[in-house]
């Protein structure tokens, strides 16, 4: 492609033709600012609606200043990103903005991680001049994992494109015109009569407060305090490297030992680890698709496959409202979220001799998810949740913090035994491709009765949408799909549907692009798509330093076969461990 | 769909006709406002279950298509009366007081805009500029184009349709 060279504040830059000016700028150091522009390129997520106009800049020739984000560079153009016309016009847009805008900053979920607020300390707003109409007339949307408040939305569209064009949800549009404009669901439904699979990526992406988690920390803190109950937690594989970012470390930093520390300092009495539960998970999967592999070889026709995996409640969201005709396919084993939950409240309660309903179980999860799968009736034993709440890592950071803890003076300690025993295949379920790893891991010994000369299955991993490879188990090819994101995972089902000409047998899906690593729920990556590599890095360290890399070796797990469920997809296990799915019918 | 959302199910025949326009589009890529007035001119009006209808039938999400609806003031949700009366509010026709033509109609009427009478013989609508600024303000009565329109003339243009 040929270059275009032009100047930008009277600096020379070659940059290739199709260029924004806002990139070129970039290139020689000019920072623009930006509000509802969002480029996370790795992801296939472009927002360049040029919606809110703070990017604007002075083209010589021009009589209209031009949105930053959206104008192609063109040969000799010369663009002033900082003369007293920009300033004024972008001050002015922003005051314009926050004079429809709720100023309750100082409660606001989002505070401190406001790019709006951010903004308006850059520009140096002082005072909104402009006074009039305000918008504060939307009712809140409450769902168990997100909440809407759209008095707050911006119309960015950044959550309509993530929705629509990333995950091809389609539970957000547009809605009305002119002051009444806002980010709503069809017909305006709430949330959770929608297609919305509660991913929370649009949280992920909301530069405001329009949308956030439902937040659980408060009722965390009353069930630590009550005297009756015995307080549970467990702790998802993707938090340990992303928590840190919440206390000034670097992304990617490993701090396992420290929240372990920080929850037994908050008062849980025993705190576990959801990658026990991963191990779990991988005991009754990879049995199934061993099972499923076996009848197929065998020459039965009717087996399902490819049996996809069920670990991501917005994905199992995803396929019962969006392709029901599929819903034999997925392997029948829970989540190990609900895994946990429903061991420790029948295995674990009967050890330490209580009542499940004296149990209170925490989840701390990347995910918002997750939220709502431990309030789903299949869930419940007698309205009893095998899940009682579930917090995002982003609250777990806010809880550490009013219990006046700081994660960097705590020293490293240890999860409690058993629930909290693990291997490196629980960790590795914290990333895209890292669920089939461990399932593959465990499938291969299975079935050769010969143990892996190489642990790591390195063409599984990676950032790929959708990556597809051959693994020989003996003379047997075992194809296998990933897909994480729900727009691939959308494309690939499409494909399965379609008579899976790639004779596919085995496929992960997560709804959230990396994987659970950049989940709902995970401290904001404003943007910086490089944090979720730094995350993935660490998933994939801290499983080389586990002693115990595949889950059928985990101790703990099988004692908890040979004491408690019997065999994998046993009677108890299958009671205990797996679930069903149903179509959901959806706006 | 959630049974808030299914309130009615569609005319087989009125839904046949649509279906057959839908077919015959070339692609059905970028046709959705095409298809919304088509759907509009058999159904009368765009209820949800039209939405949904075509939101399937053009493969996009619901949401998309609630979003052009709500978008334009020339769709709608609600059945129209017998004599839908639109009162153009473009900048022309409301400097010579389409408001207060507007505000005598709704009078006369009962009626907010977007609501039809309960004898389902009016409903009054407002909408942005008809091309006929030298006329303003003016008054649409189904097709019938009414100009330079007075609160005083309001009664009488009603008396027309009684």
């Amino acid at each position: 492609m040929p270059n275009i060279t032009l100047t930008i504040d009277g600096k020379r830059v070659e940059v290739p033709k199709g260029t924004t000016i806002l990139e070129a700028a970039k290139k020689i150091g000019l920072f623009i600012p930006t509000l509802c522009h969002l480029d996370l390129h790795d992801i296939k997520m472009v927002n360049q609606t040029a919606s809110c106009r703070i990017c604007v800049v002075e083209i010589e020739g021009n009589r209209r200043l031009m949105p930053a984000c959206a104008t192609p560079v063109q040969e000799g153009m010369k663009v002033r990103t900082n003369s007293v016309r920009v300033l004024n016009a972008r001050k002015t847009v922003m005051e314009l903005i926050l004079s429809d805008h709720p100023k309750d900053c100082l409660i606001c979920s989002k505070s401190g991680e406001c790019e709006l607020q951010d903004l308006a300390e850059i520009l140096g707003i002082r005072e909104v001049r402009i006074t009039g109409r305000s918008q504060s007339v939307y009712k809140k949307d409450y769902s168990p994992s997100i909440i809407r408040n759209m008095d707050k939305c911006i119309m960015c569209r950044r959550c309509e494109t993530m929705c629509n064009d990333v995950q091809t949800v389609g539970a957000l549009s547009g809605i009305n015109r002119g002051f009444d404009a806002v980010v709503a669901t069809a017909f305006e439904v709430p949330l959770e009569e929608s297609v919305c699979t509660h991913c929370g990526q649009c949280v992920a992406v909301c530069p405001v407060g329009a949308l956030a988690e439902k937040d659980n920390v408060w009722a965390v803190v009353e069930a630590l305090a009550d005297p009756d109950k015995v307080v549970v937690v467990q702790t998802a594989p993707a938090v340990r490297v992303a928590l840190g970012e919440e206390f000034g470390y670097e992304p990617g930093t490993i701090v396992t030992g420290k929240m372990v520390a920080a929850l037994r300092r908050l008062g849980f009495d025993y705190v576990f680890d959801t990658d026990f539960a991963a191990d779990l998970t991988i005991m009754e999967e990879a049995s199934e698709v061993l099972d499923r592999l076996q009848r197929y070889l065998s020459g039965d026709t009717t087996v399902p496959l490819p049996i996809l995996t069920s670990c991501c409640p917005a994905w199992v969201n995803f396929i019962e409202s969006q392709f029901p005709e599929l819903l034999d396919i997925p392997s029948s084993a829970k989540s190990p979220q609900q895994m946990f939950g429903s061991i420790a409240k029948s295995y674990y309660a009967e050890k330490l001799g209580i009542p499940r309903e004296k149990m209170v179980v925490i989840s701390v999860m990347p995910c918002l998810a997750k939220k709502q799968e431990a309030s789903r009736e299949e869930f419940q034993v007698d309205g009893n949740p095998d899940v009682d709440l579930s917090i995002s890592t982003r609250e777990l950071a806010h809880l550490i913090k009013q219990a006046n803890l700081d994660l960097r003076e705590l020293q490293e300690e240890e999860f409690d035994y058993p629930l909290g025993m693990s291997t490196g295949a629980g960790v590795i379920f914290g990333t895209t491709g890292g669920v089939i790893e461990a399932a593959t891991r465990t499938a291969y010994e299975w079935l050769t009765g010969r143990e892996l000369e190489t642990i790591d299955f390195e063409q599984l991993r990676g950032m790929d949408g959708i990556r597809v490879a051959t693994v020989p188990i003996d003379d047997f090819e075992l194809n296998i799909g990933i897909a994480h994101g729900l727009g691939n995972a959308r494309a690939l089902l499409e494909e399965i549907e379609a008579g899976n000409p790639r004779n596919l047998h085995a496929i992960e899906i997560m709804a959230c692009p990396g994987g659970c690593i950049g989940g709902g729920g995970q401290p904001y990556h404003h943007g910086n798509i490089e944090i979720l590599k730094k995350r993935a890095a660490a998933i994939y360290k801290e499983d080389r330093n586990k002693p115990i890399r595949k889950s059928h070796e985990n101790p703990a797990i099988q004692e908890l076969y040979e004491t408690y469920l019997g065999k994998p997809m046993g009677e108890k296990a299958h009671a205990l461990l797996h679930t069903t799915y149903s179509e959901k019918q959806k706006v | 769909m959630s049974s808030s959302v299914v309130s009615q199910t569609l005319d087989p025949s009125k839904c046949k006709q649509l279906d057959q326009f839908i077919d015959q589009l070339p692609s059905k890529k970028g046709e959705l406002i095409a298809v919304l007035h088509k759907a509009q001119e058999i159904f009368g009006y765009l209820p949800k279950e039209v939405q949904q209808h075509i939101a399937k039938r053009l493969e996009v999400p619901v949401a998309k298509v609630y979003g052009v609806v709500s978008f334009y003031s020339f769709f709608s949700m609600e059945p129209k009366g017998e004599h839908p009366i639109s009162i153009c509010m473009g900048t022309a026709c409301y400097v010579r007081g389409a408001e207060k033509v507007l505000n005598e109609f709704k009078k006369e009427l009962n009626l907010e805009v977007g609501e039809t009478t309960p004898d389902g013989k009016f409903s009054l609508l407002s909408l942005r500029c008809v091309g006929a600024c030298g006329l303003a303000p003016v008054v649409m009565v189904g097709e019938k184009v009414y100009g330079r329109v007075t609160p005083e003339m309001v009664k009488d243009i009603l008396k027309e349709y009684q």
